[in-house]
């Protein structure tokens, strides 16, 4: 077999999500350490018990993850949920919370379409 | 694709392993996963090497603290993660002759506490003689390992809260979730009401209540393959919800990790979650909870008299490394000189705050 392909087959799936390249993420920081490290840090201090506790924003987390459509990240905060004893009632509420915002955002447009559909009329 | 190593096994039995004579029912079998695959491949680092890195290696033990007797791999539940798999159908269980050996080295120990534990300790027919004559020798800390159910599984059972409370002894109960969906996911149907009541009646005793001297904490188990969050946000939410439902108090919540060790390590491999599983212990290894994993204050004692490391070395049949390998020669200055024994389901004791069977040690 050429030795090419099979180099290429062992780094690279098929599909452009790999759920195994969610145990990878932290290698992010060997092509840019500095901003890596920046970004990492960052992302611990946010998910610390702070004004909202370390359970009110993993389930933040896990709407925003449904909402920018992250397969990693909705991985990662339905273990994160389990893990933190959060329900799966909670964390469907969450998404729905997520899905309205985002329903809601299409809708609110409407009000342009609206607008500009009276505008142009006579 | 690549050959597995990992044998094909289905979900969802009411059997024990060993009644299914399934192939993980033999511990080689279980070392060979745990030894093999991703760890051989170099893909993870063996758990020898990670406490090498810090100068743990060989592991040894401190000072003893506790004696932890299992008195017989018999249960009236088949959970779908125990350890041991014990269940109705495992009939291992400690002859009063051993319990008499045991009895002295329980009167002669420098232990400040006793933990029995099973199976369904209770299930054993001479587990009251043993507590009885246990409870004489004035151990600091008598703990007895209850599922609870077994208090209302049979009319016999009914009286144990007031047995247990004349014998001042320390009930530490699994409760997986203080809802009734995942309890009963992992520990069997209408097991979740049953703990309930057995709860209720405890603290009708005075067990659990504030400030009462009649100890009664709880250990929860994660209901499948993630680990368990941190152990005091974990009992201030069982402590609110388990008080708001249904007037339950209980003193100390113990998150404790599933090992990837017989049963649990079973729905693992079926779930497909094994690999994923074995990356998260070790990417939550906790350097600093080497240090007091409960094998280096802790002597595991089995139904038959062997002694091991901890419990869960007891079910992958590790004895310890010792010329004193059973309680007949038991000579605890011999044992305490010792290298503990390893493999890397010992990940699951060191994951995140560290696990033990009295909760996180870091």
């Amino acid at each position: 077999m050429c030795p090419i392909i099979t180099q290429k087959a062992k780094h690279m799936s098929n599909s452009y999500y790999d759920p195994a390249d969610l145990r990878k993420f932290g290698k992010i920081t060997e092509w840019s350490e500095e901003l890596g490290n920046k970004f990492f840090d960052y992302y611990g201090k946010v998910f610390e018990e702070g004004a909202l506790s370390a359970r009110e924003k993993s389930l933040i987390a896990l709407a925003v993850a449904h909402v920018v459509k992250c397969p990693y990240c909705i991985d990662a905060y339905t273990k994160d949920g389990l893990q933190r004893g959060i329900t799966k009632e909670e964390m469907m509420e969450a998404v729905h919370a997520g899905a309205a915002i985002e329903s809601g955002a299409t809708l609110v447009h409407g009000v342009q379409m609206m607008n500009k559909y009276n505008k142009l009329s006579m | 694709m690549e050959q597995s190593i990992l044998p094909k096994t289905k979900k969802g039995s009411k059997k024990s392993l060993k009644a299914q004579e399934n192939e993980l029912a033999e511990t080689n079998r279980q070392l060979e996963i745990l030894n093999g695959g991703i760890f051989a491949d170099g893909e993870l680092p063996f758990f020898k090497d990670k406490i090498a890195e810090i100068g743990h290696f060989p592991l040894r033990p401190n000072k003893l603290e506790i004696l932890q007797i299992n008195v017989g791999y018999m249960c009236n539940q088949v959970c779908e993660h125990c350890h041991v798999d014990a269940g109705p159908d495992r009939k291992e269980i400690m002859t009063r002759e051993t319990m008499q050996q045991c009895l002295e080295i329980i009167k002669n120990t420098e232990a400040h506490t006793l933990d029995l534990t099973g199976g369904a300790p209770e299930m054993n027919p001479d587990f009251r003689w043993f507590v009885e004559e246990a409870a004489k020798a004035g151990i600091k800390d008598f703990i007895v390992r209850s599922n609870l159910t077994i208090i209302r599984a049979n009319k016999k059972y009914y009286d144990l809260p007031d047995f247990f409370k004349k014998h001042n002894v320390h009930v530490v109960s699994s409760m997986p979730h203080y809802t009734r969906g995942k309890t009963d996911k992992q520990r069997g149907d209408g097991v979740f009401d049953k703990s309930i009541k057995a709860l209720q009646e405890l603290n009708e005793r005075g067990y659990g209540m504030p400030g009462s001297d009649l100890r009664l904490d709880l250990v929860y188990n994660p209901s499948g393959a993630f680990l368990p969050g941190d152990q005091e946000a974990m009992e201030r939410d069982f402590k609110k919800a388990l008080k708001e439902d249904f007037d339950i108090a209980f003193h100390n919540l113990f998150a404790i990790t599933n090992l990837p060790i017989s049963r649990f390590l079973d729905y693992l491999i079926a779930s497909d979650n094994y690999e994923d599983y074995m990356y998260a212990l070790v990417e939550a290894y906790n350097p600093s909870a080497v240090a007091n994993v409960m094998c280096t204050n802790t002597i595991s004692i089995s139904w038959d008299g062997w002694l091991y490391d901890c419990d869960f070395n007891q079910m992958l049949d590790l004895k310890v490394a010792s010329k004193v390998k059973h309680i007949k020669d038991y000579n605890e200055d011999i044992l305490n000189d010792r290298n503990i024994i390893i493999s890397q389901h010992c990940y699951g004791c060191t994951a995140g705050a560290g696990s033990s069977c009295q909760g996180t040690v870091a």
